[in-house]
């Protein structure tokens, strides 16, 4: 125990055994395995399977499963549909929380108040979020129509008409997203160094021209991990459709998701062969996006 | 205090003088202020209709157009109502000890995954790195049907141990507690090897107590996000008193969809915990999602 390593260093070689670092992988490793590796393995071998009336897999089918859903024009829909929703979401809660972590940037007073209260929805889960918005949006007694009704306005079918029902729900994620991306927003602000700002400040850059030109670019990354990480999020909503509108009015805020929801769980479906098919068209989605992200960040490293 | 502001609406000035600019900020202060003012009041209404919502009789909630304050006294009992219509106690309960027990896997489960990538010699180091992260890129809803289907099998389905088991590690805990390890002084550990520190006595008496910031942002994230999942335990937990909080305050419109203030108390009674965090432990959070936005 007592005797020195001849060179300290971080990584001790190689020849020095691993058994010992395994041993401190292997409960994170147990848990991997049991969730996540494995039923991505069986999620693959289902999306091969024909599933009998209680869901149990039942012959192998090749690609019927996904031919099916290609073919069956019900699923551009979907994908049209999550592609709006995720665009919707993504797209005005950066913009708001971009304005916010701007505008808290300023040497203003009550900043540390402002900056508490505006993460305050980041609390908020997707069902604590939805409850309330749903409340909100009720069309007889919500609040919504009554501010409307104020200004001579309304009724407006939030969760009950098809265009509105989307916008419903995209609504309720953006605001709850809107808190998390003004703390990384106000991060990457408060990491951007003074006398960069003075410099430029000296050198005539102000106002929009400075927050555009020198800001901007600076905090550039959190602008694309928030992004990509808001992207893959959108694209995984499920609570706030579930209760806000259950995928409806007429299937018009059934995303993905959703749609594997409704044919794998809903009104015991039990088509889990159909299902699983959908969940790798998620899976490969997900993964283009993260490997895009790799490839821009790879490039951005190069770059510096 | 000044009113300089630094960012202003497109002013149309051409005057290039940074000492006059100074002079002509206060009206792109006030600019400021009023749409920090117009956002606060729009983005916060939900958090203050929510709040005092609960505290509103039917009467002023189902009134069109609803009041926004309590005109007609407050109703405390919305809560009690809201206890009583399902067992919102012991799914607060089920709440709590899913989220400790997911709390206390992914610390135990990261720091000693971390450890290991960090500070442990350890053939393949890249590829258990990447086994281990490449678990932040599977999306939890693309391997819910069969690991739905093996909790069923495993006859687990409506247990604790369902809802907690699956969280129980996260790639972002492993990531997190490996950065903060990175930034750890080399100095130290080779000093606690000359004093013969065993490898699990340097992690427990010297490298956790001296990362415990980063300890206790992954404690807090992990809490939030086992606290508020839903997409999980809506699939498998049927009875309600097998159910979490975030479950039950979706039935509570089912059960009395003309009790707004009741459906109002649940949802502020599911939301007090993250809201304190918020609160009072942002440091934390911001610490967590500086780790994984980067720079």
């Amino acid at each position: 125990m007592g005797t020195v390593a001849s060179t300290p260093v971080r990584r001790v070689r190689h020849r020095s055994s691993s058994a010992v670092a395994l041993l401190y992988l292997l409960p994170a490793l147990l848990v991997f395995a049991a969730f996540f590796f494995l039923p991505l393995g069986r999620s693959i071998y289902l999306s091969f399977q024909r599933s009998d009336l209680f869901g149990r897999p039942n012959g192998f089918v090749g690609l019927r499963n996904y031919e099916l859903l290609v073919t069956s024009g019900e699923f551009g829909r979907i994908l049209l549909t999550t592609f709006a929703f995720v665009l919707l979401t993504v797209v005005p809660s950066m913009l708001i929380g971009l304005v916010l972590a701007l505008l808290l940037s300023e040497r203003i007073r009550f900043v540390r108040f402002f900056r508490t209260a505006f993460a305050l929805p980041f609390a908020y889960s997707v069902a604590t979020a939805a409850v309330l918005f749903g409340v909100m949006m009720n069309p007889a007694t919500g609040a919504f129509n009554g501010l409307l009704s104020l200004v001579g306005l309304g009724p407006v079918g939030w969760l009950t008409q098809p265009p509105w029902a989307l916008l419903s729900v995209a609504l309720t994620s953006v605001w709850m997203q809107v808190g998390y991306n003004l703390l990384v927003l106000s991060a990457g602000l408060g990491a951007v160094p003074d006398d960069v700002l003075e410099a430029a400040r000296l050198d005539g850059a102000t106002g929009w021209r400075l927050q555009t030109r020198i800001v901007m670019p600076l905090i550039s990354p959190q602008l694309f991990f928030l992004a990509v990480t808001g992207t893959i999020q959108a694209l995984q909503s499920f609570g706030q459709i579930h209760i806000l509108t259950r995928g409806g009015p007429d299937r018009s805020t059934t995303t993905l998701v959703y749609s594997i929801y409704d044919v794998a769980f809903a009104n015991n479906n039990s088509n889990f062969g159909a299902g699983s098919a959908q969940a790798i068209v998620l899976l490969l989605v997900v993964l283009v996006i993260t490997g895009f992200q790799f490839g821009v960040l790879e490039r951005k490293v190069h770059y510096s | 205090m000044t009113t300089t502001a630094t960012v202003a609406p497109p002013t149309s000035t051409d005057d290039p003088s940074p000492q006059r600019r100074t002079r002509r900020r206060t009206p792109s202060a006030l600019g400021t202020y009023l749409g920090l003012g117009v956002l606060f009041v729009v983005l916060l209404f939900p958090v203050y209709f929510g709040l005092v919502g609960s505290f509103m009789g039917s009467a002023d909630l189902t009134s069109f157009p609803p009041k926004l304050f309590p005109v007609s006294g407050l109703h405390p009992e919305n809560y009690a109502n809201a206890l009583e219509v399902i067992p919102l106690g012991r799914q607060y309960l089920n709440s709590f000890v899913v989220a400790a027990l997911v709390v206390a896997g992914q610390l135990v489960t990261s720091v000693c995954a971390a450890y290991a990538l960090v500070f442990l010699p350890l053939r393949a180091r890249t590829f258990w790195f990447f086994l281990l992260l490449s678990t932040m890129m599977i999306p939890w809803e693309a391997i819910i049907i069969p690991n739905y289907l093996a909790m069923a099998e495993l006859g687990l389905v409506n247990t604790i141990a369902a809802l907690a088991l699956p969280y129980l590690a996260a790639g972002f805990g492993v990531f997190l507690m490996r950065q903060a390890f990175l930034t750890f002084p080399m100095e130290l550990r080779d000093a606690a090897r000359v004093d013969g520190v065993s490898t699990f006595g340097f992690l427990w008496r010297i490298l956790a107590p001296l990362t415990r910031p980063s300890i206790a942002a992954l404690g807090v994230w992990a809490f939030l996000s086992a606290w508020n999942m839903y997409f999980w335990p809506l699939l498998i937990t049927q009875a309600p008193e097998n159910q979490t909080i975030q479950i039950g305050i979706t039935q509570l419109q089912s059960v009395d969809a003309n009790d707004p203030g009741m459906v109002l108390a649940g949802v502020a009674l599911a939301l007090l915990p993250t809201l304190l965090l918020v609160l009072f432990g942002q440091r934390f959070i911001v610490r967590g999602l500086t780790a994984g936005a980067g720079r």
